[in-house]
């Protein structure tokens, strides 16, 4: 059996990949493919330790985490393209009207 | 059972008066200002007049409240004090009332023709009016703190007419002077109410003199009544120009003479000697405080007399005269002859008013000049002014039967009774007195005319002086100056009769009651004495107008010879002992100075302004730093929280490894 501190390594590493492209990348899909690797390194550990603890609750969690995260990609990819259609592009940082 | 006289109408008529000249007279004529200044201190007399006839009728003190409603009158309730706008009707205040109402009426006549000139005609006149409210105040007021309003109200307005024409550098300082020389005898005064008020918890006179009455005697009641007299008379000290804060009076003369005459001689600056009166019964119970008073206004008698010689301003020589009666009547309370010190109040309101309003017209006459250097032979320009300033310098100086006489030879006689010190010094200072008031009467009125004559009408207008007009040939003032100086000219010369067989005494006796009838000792009853030492002040009086005469009319030169001779000393005298001088030194240069340096370079500047701009500055730097956090840029903020969120997992990691 593959013990639980390899699983909370891979974890942690996808959440951190998930930190650093949202941090660094500019592509708005691919901040939120950075989003989504956070989301789904999160749900890692809690399978994994649902699974070792021999607990429902962990995986109810993650059916909860699944769900936010495809409503959040509906309603996200659909900015995307309201956006994509009025500015022409995908770059975060020339979508800052809003910004002083 | 006590008759209403409606006292309070004699104090608000004049207030009237003062808000409707104070709110229209600008746009009204001078006949319309002075009809209606005349109108409502003539009315305020009238019924002063009433008031004494009907009270005289009652004979009992009479006590009554602001319009006669005591619910509408409260004016401090608070548990355990109470003042109320309330007045207070006996024979002092009666006499106070008289004088006040009479002589400034006589005074109101006398400006309109004196001011006529002036552009603040109706501002004078608003300001006049003002001044007899207040002092009316303080004369009925029933209790001290109703006193003291009126004792401020005063102080204002001297201030206001002081500085009348403020735009004259001199008076506006010398209206300054007087108002906080004033604010250090009411520190004293204040000081006193307080202690009064904490001992018997009202400022009431009678409740206060009923307490005073019952304290058991004993060094403590003793302690705080000789504190409470000492106190009232630093207040005294201050408002009636008494040693050590005399030093504002002769400045006072800055204002208009009328004003000089009103305030500065017949009624503001007795307010001291009324107030002493009227607490005769804590000073009575507080020998010392007696002694204190006695020895301030005797030295203030002499000392201000000396001076008075060598001046040459014919109102500064009144001025330190003013000073030196003071000091008279301040002697006659210090000795426990109130009713002495009350007589010379009101004589003396009669003649010295009469000396500065014969002041007024030799001023007026000879087209503002002060200087008496430059009179001379007036009498034949100014026949009426003459006679009548002869009259008041015969009263002053004590040659019977003038007014003068009876009231200074009162004094001087208790004075005796009490130590022949005070009497001694305050013949000598009768001596001075005859001198220097014969030195201003020949000096104005005899020998050549000394000023400058000009011909034709229309000379230079001395901005903002006295009687400043076009001006030729001396002349004499028009009628409405004149009447009030024969009038009061008539009561300098009757005016001591009413005290001929102590009757004036008998009169104020329920007042002062028999503290006063039973004499200290068995030299009063001396006939003998008395007459003796009459005929002697009569002479010292008749001997200082001798002088006068040999040195400033039959040989002029003298004078000068004599000054040179005496050097030093003359050089002092005429300046004041340099009492001015040491003041600014000793308590104005230390305040100026530590105010400049200490309090504004030091304190406001380096202290306040620097550390509130200092947190300022500190304020808008740390922001301008934390401003940086805040860049809109959503990554950043990304950032910040990955990095927060590193920091707080390190941190537990570190506490699960410290485990």
């Amino acid at each position: 059996m593959v013990p639980l501190s390899y699983y909370l390594v891979l974890s942690g590493i996808l959440f951190a990949c998930g930190v650093i492209g949202f941090l660094i990348k500019r592509n708005i899909i691919t901040i939120f493919l950075s989003i989504e690797l956070m989301l789904n390194g999160v749900n890692l550990s809690f399978v994994a330790f649902a699974a070792h603890w021999h607990a429902l609750a962990g995986q109810v969690f993650v059916f909860f985490v699944m769900v936010v995260a495809a409503a959040e990609a509906a309603v996200g990819l659909a900015i995307i393209i309201a956006v994509y259609r009025t500015r022409e592009t995908l770059n975060v940082d020339r979508v800052n009207l809003l910004k002083l | 059972m006590t008759p209403n006289l409606n006292l309070w109408l004699i104090p608000v008529l004049p207030l009237a008066g003062a808000a409707i000249n104070g709110l229209f007279g600008k746009k009204a004529s001078r006949a319309g200002v002075s009809t209606v200044a005349l109108l409502f201190t003539g009315a305020a007399f009238l019924w002063a007049l009433v008031a004494a006839a009907r009270f005289s009728s009652v004979a009992v003190s009479c006590q009554e409240y602001l319009f006669n409603n005591p619910h509408l009158a409260h004016w401090i309730r608070i548990s355990g004090f109470s003042a109320d706008f309330a007045f207070y009707l006996d024979q002092l205040s009666l006499v106070m009332l008289l004088v006040v109402t009479g002589v400034g009426f006589l005074i109101h006549i006398y400006s309109v023709g004196y001011m006529w000139d002036d552009p603040g005609y109706y501002r004078f006149f608003s300001y006049l009016n003002l001044f007899m409210f207040f002092m009316l105040t303080l004369v009925l007021a029933n209790n001290y703190l109703l006193m003291f309003i009126g004792w401020e109200g005063v102080g204002l307005a001297s201030y206001l007419l002081i500085g009348f024409w403020f735009t004259k550098d001199s008076a506006a300082s010398a209206g300054k002077k007087a108002f906080i020389v004033n604010r250090i005898g009411d520190f004293g005064f204040l000081i006193g109410l307080f202690l009064l008020i904490r001992q018997f918890g009202t400022l009431n006179f009678t409740q206060v003199f009923d307490g005073v009455t019952r304290l058991t005697p004993g060094a403590g009641t003793e302690t705080l009544l000789t504190t409470v007299g000492i106190l009232l008379m630093i207040g005294a000290c201050g408002k009636s120009a008494q040693i050590p804060l005399y030093v504002w009076l002769p400045d006072a003369m800055e204002g208009p003479t009328p004003v000089s005459a009103l305030i500065h001689a017949a009624t503001m600056v007795t307010a001291g000697v009324y107030m002493v009166a009227r607490s005769h019964v804590i000073f009575e119970r507080a020998p010392i405080a007696l002694t204190v008073v006695a020895i301030i206004g005797t030295l203030t008698a002499f000392y201000a007399a000396t001076i008075g010689i060598a001046q040459t301003d014919i109102k500064k020589v009144l001025a330190y005269s003013t000073v030196s009666q003071l000091g008279y009547m301040f002697m006659a309370c210090g000795v426990g002859a109130f009713s002495a010190g009350i007589f010379h109040l009101m004589t003396h309101a009669f003649f010295k008013g009469l000396l500065f309003l014969g002041a007024g017209s030799v001023i007026h006459a000879v087209g503002g000049e002060q200087d008496m250097r430059k009179m001379g032979g007036l009498k034949s320009y100014v026949p009426w002014t003459a006679l009548t300033m002869g009259i008041a310098t015969l009263a002053i100086t004590g040659i019977p039967p003038f007014a003068g006489f009876w009231s200074k030879d009162e004094i001087l006689w208790k004075a005796y009774q009490t130590s022949w010190i005070y009497w001694l010094i305050g013949l000598v200072t009768a001596f001075i007195t005859s001198f220097y008031m014969f030195r201003l009467y020949f000096m104005t009125f005899f020998g050549d005319y000394r000023g400058i004559r000009v011909d034709e009408h229309g000379h230079s207008h001395i901005a903002g002086g006295d009687a400043a007009h076009a001006h030729g040939e001396p002349h004499e003032s028009p009628a409405v100056m004149l009447v009030p100086l024969i009038i009061l000219a008539f009561l300098s010369l009757v005016g001591g009769l009413v005290a001929i067989g102590g009757s004036f005494e008998h009169f104020l006796a329920p007042v002062f009651g028999a503290s006063e009838a039973t004499p200290a000792s068995g030299i009063a009853s001396n006939r003998g004495l008395e007459i003796m030492l009459m005929v002697i002040s009569v002479l010292v009086a008749v001997l200082g107008a001798a002088l006068a005469w040999v040195l400033y009319v039959s040989k002029p030169y003298l004078p000068q010879q004599i000054a040179a001779r005496l050097g030093g000393l003359y050089d002092a005298v005429l300046n004041k002992y340099y009492v001015d001088e040491l003041y600014a030194a000793l308590f104005v240069k230390p305040v100026v100075d530590g105010s400049t340096d200490i309090l504004w370079q030091g304190v406001d500047r380096k202290v306040i302004d620097d550390s509130i701009n200092d947190a300022a500055d500190g304020a808008r730097h740390v922001s301008d730093n934390a401003r940086r956090m805040q860049s809109g840029n959503l990554r950043s903020y990304a950032g910040w929280i990955a990095a927060g969120s590193a920091v707080m997992i390190a941190y537990m990691i570190w506490l699960g490894v410290a485990r």
